[in-house]
């Protein structure tokens, strides 16, 4: 754990980068800092490495002061990653995330193989093992920086901005991974970022900072949502935490109903049958193909040609909420279609009942909250649960 | 008669191929000059130019050394010292020494400054000691524009060390010193083809010192 205890950080012109700040950081989670430009979240996270040293406060380390620790012996057991990477772009790839091993004395050979390996890990091809920075992508490029960040395997991993530079396809890819790489790796990883959609996305626990290094909220991405702890947090969150706080509730629950489901040879019996105006046509195998008027496929054989077209499905379970509620709208119908994870559709729903499920979603999540704040005393903390209910419940 | 007549006629002279007055011999000494007064440079430049790139202090006193030392007319220090220390290889290196370290010092402080600041920040992040960030992480890098410093020195002082025949030391200058002397436009000329080519030559040594010694990565990067 790192315990940054009333820590300020001011420079010799009187500016105040960090004001009193305190944090407990737990282990094997993603902690992240965010906040406006001048907040002093980068400042904080560079303290923890000590690239830069407090005026006042002190940090703890697994409860030593990291004062007292060599300033380099307690960087090389802190992986780092910056924005752009900051990859040699003298050394080759594998060179390069190679750096900390042949720091620490491992030889050649064995930190070669091990920069392979962490090549595999973070998704980039073996063939790149040989070429120079310059010869990869922006997103490649970060891997590498993550890939050399990790090399020595150690138990933090401190992340600046690490995927600010790069477009939000590709940014995506790499939250994806992060996300994916933590779940295997389980670090202690301390992530700096300005932007509050990728703080939600990957913090485990969310410290939103305001200008003068002041700490305004310090709590799990859907609390931060339902409850934000003054105007400045709800600013920051922007208009739409409503919907975004959706992210959070899994779909699991949602009531599929497969009245209006009918296959594209149905008969005439079966599509009298269904009260909807809408009946959603699938193929043989129980595709989707898209919606038809029941009037028209009540009059004969359905046209193919002529269907609504069904919009992005939905997968209960595995999408939130928001997601089925984003198939609900952009449906022409305004009904959302369920699929398993092959692409087979499982049923339908209605906005209605979505909108249902959001209220006993929300009841639920605030009698969690009060039950839970009735035991400890004090807000949930970040746990394991709530790390894998994200994991599962993507964004 | 044109400057080809007289390239040629020097060429040509078989008398100036053997003996201490030789070609090869004014050759090897004015090469031997040039060597000696670029590794001093070089001892002097270098390091004070590394240190001062690295940690961005010294930066005004490198442009008022720099520019001073520029204002020094070689021969005017020549004679100078001459007078002062007598005749010997000394009086000679000095002028070429002084006219060598700016060029060297202010592009290998400009060089190692202009490193991008995030590969170094991640290697100081990393726990790398700063000697090794020098040496491992910036110097590589700047190392194109350091050996371009080197090589406008090593050229300066090509073209300098003719002064040493001044004082009655050998080298390429000899010729053109003998040859004002006796009126023998031919060797003046000759000695002064043989300064150019001697600077063209290191040129293309630098030119191959570069292949050889700048990463593959850095070369792409640069151009």
């Amino acid at each position: 754990m790192i315990r940054i205890d009333s820590v300020t950080k001011r420079y010799p012109d009187g500016t105040v980068a960090v004001d009193r700040l305190s944090l407990e950081i737990p282990d094997r989670s993603i902690t992240v800092l965010v906040g406006p430009s001048g907040c002093g979240k980068t400042t904080t996270l560079r303290m923890i490495n000590r690239m830069v040293e407090p005026t006042e406060g002190t940090i703890l380390l697994d409860g030593q002061d990291i004062q007292r620790r060599p300033v380099t012996a307690l960087r090389r057991s802190m992986g780092y990653v910056i924005q752009n990477a900051g990859l040699f772009q003298h050394r080759t790839i594998v060179d390069n995330i190679a750096t900390v091993p042949r720091m620490l004395g491992w030889g050649k050979q064995k930190s070669r193989a091990r920069a392979a390996e962490l090549m595999e890990r973070v998704g980039l091809d073996s063939a790149l093992a040989k070429r120079y920075p310059y010869q990869l992508s922006g997103g490649q490029q970060q891997r590498v920086g993550v890939a050399r960040a990790l090399a020595a395997d150690p138990p933090v991993l401190l992340m600046d901005e690490p995927f600010s530079a790069v477009d939000p396809v590709v940014r995506k890819g790499l939250q994806d991974e992060l996300l994916r790489l933590q779940d295997e790796l389980g670090k202690t990883i301390v992530f700096v970022t300005h932007d509050i959609d990728e703080a939600i996305k990957l913090g485990t626990t969310v410290a939103v900072l305001r200008e003068g290094g002041r700490l305004a909220q310090y709590a799990p991405p859907a609390e931060l949502l339902s409850a934000p702890a003054d105007g400045f947090v709800e600013d920051f969150l922007g208009a739409d935490r409503g919907i975004r706080r959706l992210s959070f509730f899994s779909s699991a629950a949602l009531e599929l109903t497969v009245d209006p489901v009918i296959t594209a040879d149905a008969d005439a019996g079966r599509i009298a049958a269904s009260g909807t105006p809408h009946l959603l046509v699938t193929d043989a195998d129980g595709r989707p193909l898209g919606w038809a008027e029941r009037r028209e496929a009540a009059a004969g054989p359905v046209d193919t040609e002529r269907l609504l077209p069904h919009g992005r499905p939905f997968v209960p379970g595995t999408d939130s909420l928001r997601a089925a509620l984003d198939c609900a709208v952009l449906s022409p119908t305004g009904w959302a279609v369920a699929v398993d994870g092959t692409g087979r559709v499982t049923g339908v729903v209605s906005q209605a009942t979505i909108a249902e499920a959001i209220r006993t979603a929300h009841t639920q999540s605030r009698a969690e909250a009060a039950r839970q704040a009735g035991e400890t005393g004090e807000p949930r903390d970040a746990d394991a649960a709530d790390r894998a209910d994200k994991a599962e419940v993507a964004p | 008669m044109n400057v080809l007549t007289f390239v040629d006629a020097f060429f040509s002279d078989s008398a100036h191929w053997h003996g201490y007055d030789g070609i090869p011999q004014r050759l090897l000494e004015h090469v031997q000059y040039t060597l000696l007064a670029l590794a001093l440079a070089a001892a002097i430049g270098l390091p004070a130019g590394l240190l001062t790139g690295h940690t961005g202090r010294g930066g005004n006193a490198i442009a008022f050394i720099a520019t001073a030392a520029r204002a020094l007319p070689s021969f005017g220090l020549l004679v100078l010292i001459v007078v002062t220390l007598g005749f010997g290889l000394l009086p000679v290196m000095i002028p070429l020494v002084v006219l060598a370290v700016p060029p060297i010092l202010v592009t290998t402080y400009e060089a190692v400054r202009s490193v991008d600041p995030a590969p170094v920040d991640a290697a100081r992040g990393m726990g790398m000691h700063e000697s090794r960030i020098l040496f491992q992480v910036e110097l590589p890098v700047a190392l194109p524009l350091i050996l371009s410093g080197l090589r406008s020195a090593a050229i300066q002082i090509v073209s300098t060390a003719t002064i040493a025949a001044y004082v009655s030391l050998g080298g390429l200058g000899r010729y053109i010193v003998d040859g004002l002397y006796q009126r023998d436009y031919e060797k003046v000329v000759g000695g002064a083809t043989l300064v150019a080519l001697l600077a063209l030559a290191t040129i293309a040594v630098f030119w191959a010192a570069g292949r050889l010694a700048v990463s593959p990565g850095v070369r792409r990067h640069r151009t």
